[in-house]
């Protein structure tokens, strides 16, 4: 037994030490790691940062809207257009119907506390006839209720409802607004900033399964 | 009476809750611990005879606040929870994730990288179809499908397991490129794989395409049409049963997609049995790609020069990627510090089980089971 050991040693070492010491070439697969470093490292492209746009796709969607319109930008590609929250559901059908942005392919929000108007709901379209996406954004107040998309594209239902239940943003017109993700009963909306990530409904955990929540 | 379920139909996403019952009606609970909802889904049908009249998802047992947890880890840190979405397909997780935030940085994986996060994605397709195609059958009653599916599962899983180390939840990508070179043996394991594989879906297709209770089971059942799946969102095989030719690898190549030779195949009826032949298909469009892709991985190296510390620019992204299971995408949003803003995950299994309630209404009630099983969700991706 104890000789084992010291036999595999020597075994064991000599491939290891010289990839070490650098003085034999090393196994191909030390070097294909790191020393054949592309002959100019890629210099540093201007940091990707968003830019104004103004395509046609903008031009026709201002001159319909005209000031529903806030602004239009182009970051890493991709069109961004912000619009004003109370005529979503508008702008939304004529992009359905005219643009042809006939899939909804994901609604959300994002919370910036700090700000006025502290949601963005995002929703990220799809045209298949186009093949492009469009990305319709607006301002929503925290008791300001935003208008429901549900019966432009059916598949808004339950996106929205998880973005009740997670911002607490109450969607006017949609059929059955309530929680999709969380139960029916929890307080609070947990991808608010302001939610803290140790935080939970400690009462509904004690009530409905018996335990002292572990926080 | 019929009057008003002919009007309940015409809606979508009504609850059986929204409707008063009638004299002969019932609301019958499955789930959430049965075992053909694959994992803990329940769902709430209301029931006119045996036939389905309304239904509801109740979903959220499996939440786990991903989202959330993002918010709170570094870029790198967070990789490893995609895995724990689709955990079986967590490859094509990390690949859309990765991926994400590459764009988000302005960074692009070298041409090793990607090939090989080719091959690895297109692997983890034919597992994760293979997953669904043996406990689907099994649902349905064909209990020797899934014997000869994990078969050739577990050797895709050894590959992986060969590659970095897990089977499941593997981690293999990294923002930038990939952590490890591939081991020596990978391109004739692989092949090995592939070249067998061709016969081995003739074998499954054997026990079912033809075989009259499978038909019988699944021809006509679970309609969707392509409209109704348009206006659902639905994506990915679901999507192509119903007749409508879209793939995410065709329509906006990642990866190295643009580079191999594939079909999307298609069907025009969006019945259970062509969600069945498209996902059997998509099988050997996989192996296609992944016999293409191993004839000729570009050397060089394989990771970027992004730097250890990630701090994309502020801004945002959406990227989508073709997972097994429809549209993965992911919308990120910087502020320019090394955490996420946000992450907004589009889970492909969430969106399309919404659909579940057009398919199932009118149909019988065993047929809810293959309807659940067709869809191809994972309660992980749909709770996240």
């Amino acid at each position: 037994m104890a000789n084992d050991p010291s036999e595999k040693d020597p075994n064991v070492k000599p491939p290891e030490s010289p990839a070490a010491g650098a003085a034999a070439p090393p196994k191909p697969a030390a070097a294909a790691a790191a020393p054949p470093k592309p002959p100019a490292a890629p210099p540093k492209e201007a940091p990707p940062k968003p830019v104004p746009l103004d395509n046609e796709l903008v031009q026709r969607l201002k001159a319909r809207f005209g000031d529903a319109i806030r602004e239009a930008t182009l970051d890493r590609k991709q069109a961004i257009v912000l619009v004003a929250a109370a005529q979503l559901r508008e702008i939304a059908r004529y992009c359905r119907d005219d643009e042809k942005f006939d899939m909804l392919a994901d609604l959300t929000a994002v919370d910036w506390p700090k700000r006025e108007k502290r949601f963005d709901v995002v929703l990220n379209l799809y045209s298949f006839p186009k093949n492009e996406r469009l990305r319709l954004k607006a301002h929503a107040g925290e008791n300001e209720p935003v208008p429901s998309v549900c019966e432009v594209w059916p598949v808004a239902n339950w996106l929205e409802r998880e973005c009740y239940d997670m911002f607490g943003i109450v969607f006017e017109g949609h059929p059955d607004l309530k929680r999709i993700l969380l139960p029916d009963e929890w307080q609070g909306y947990p991808l608010r900033k302001d939610y803290d990530i140790l935080k939970q409904d400690t009462d509904w955990v004690r009530e409905n399964l018996g335990i002292e929540s572990g926080q | 009476m019929s009057d008003t379920r002919t009007d309940d139909r015409s809606k979508f996403g009504e609850g059986v809750n929204a409707t008063v019952l009638g004299a002969d009606e019932i609301i019958l609970n499955m789930g959430p611990q049965h075992p053909s909802t694959h994992g803990v889904l329940r769902v709430k049908l209301k029931l006119d005879g045996e036939r389905v009249v309304g239904s509801e998802c109740i979903i959220g047992y499996l939440h786990r606040g991903v989202e959330k947890i993002a918010e709170h880890r570094s870029y790198q840190q967070f990789a490893p929870y995609v895995d724990r979405m689709d955990y079986v397909a967590a490859v094509s997780n990390g690949l859309g994730y990765c991926e994400a935030i590459e764009k988000l940085l302005g960074a692009e994986a070298p041409p090793r990288a990607r090939v090989v996060r080719t091959i690895l994605t297109e692997l983890q397709r034919i597992a994760s179809h293979l997953l669904w195609l043996g406990t689907h059958a099994l649902d349905i009653g064909a209990l020797t499908p899934v014997f000869y599916c994990f078969r050739e599962r577990e050797e895709i899983l050894k590959i992986f397991e060969k590659y970095c180390g897990a089977r499941l939840t593997t981690h293999a990508f990294r923002i930038g490129g990939l952590q490890y070179e591939t081991y020596d043996g990978f391109e004739q394991d692989v092949k090995r794989f592939c070249e067998d594989f061709d016969k081995k879906v003739d074998e499954y297709e054997t026990l079912l395409t033809e075989n009259r209770i499978w038909v019988g089971r699944t021809k006509g059942v679970g309609i969707l049409s392509a409209e109704d799946a348009i206006a659902l969102a639905v994506t990915g095989p679901v999507l192509r049963a119903s007749g409508i030719k879209w793939d995410i690898r065709k329509a906006a190549p990642y990866a190295a997609y643009d580079q191999y030779e594939f079909d999307i195949p298609t069907r025009q009826t969006g019945d259970t049995y062509d969600r069945y032949v498209v996902r059997m298909e998509e099988m050997r469009q996989s192996r296609r790609i992944c016999l293409q892709a191993i004839e000729n991985i570009p050397a060089g190296p394989i990771m970027a020069r992004i730097g250890k510390v990630l701090k994309p620019p502020p801004g945002e992204v959406y990227h989508a990627i073709e997972a097994p299971k429809g549209e993965l995408g992911y919308y990120v949003v910087s502020d320019g510090t090394t955490q996420p803003y946000r992450v907004r995950v589009r889970p492909p299994s969430f969106i399309n089980l919404q659909a579940f309630d057009k398919m199932a209404r009118g149909s019988l009630v065993a047929d809810v089971v293959a309807i659940i099983g067709t869809i191809d969700i994972v309660l992980g991706e749909v709770d996240r």
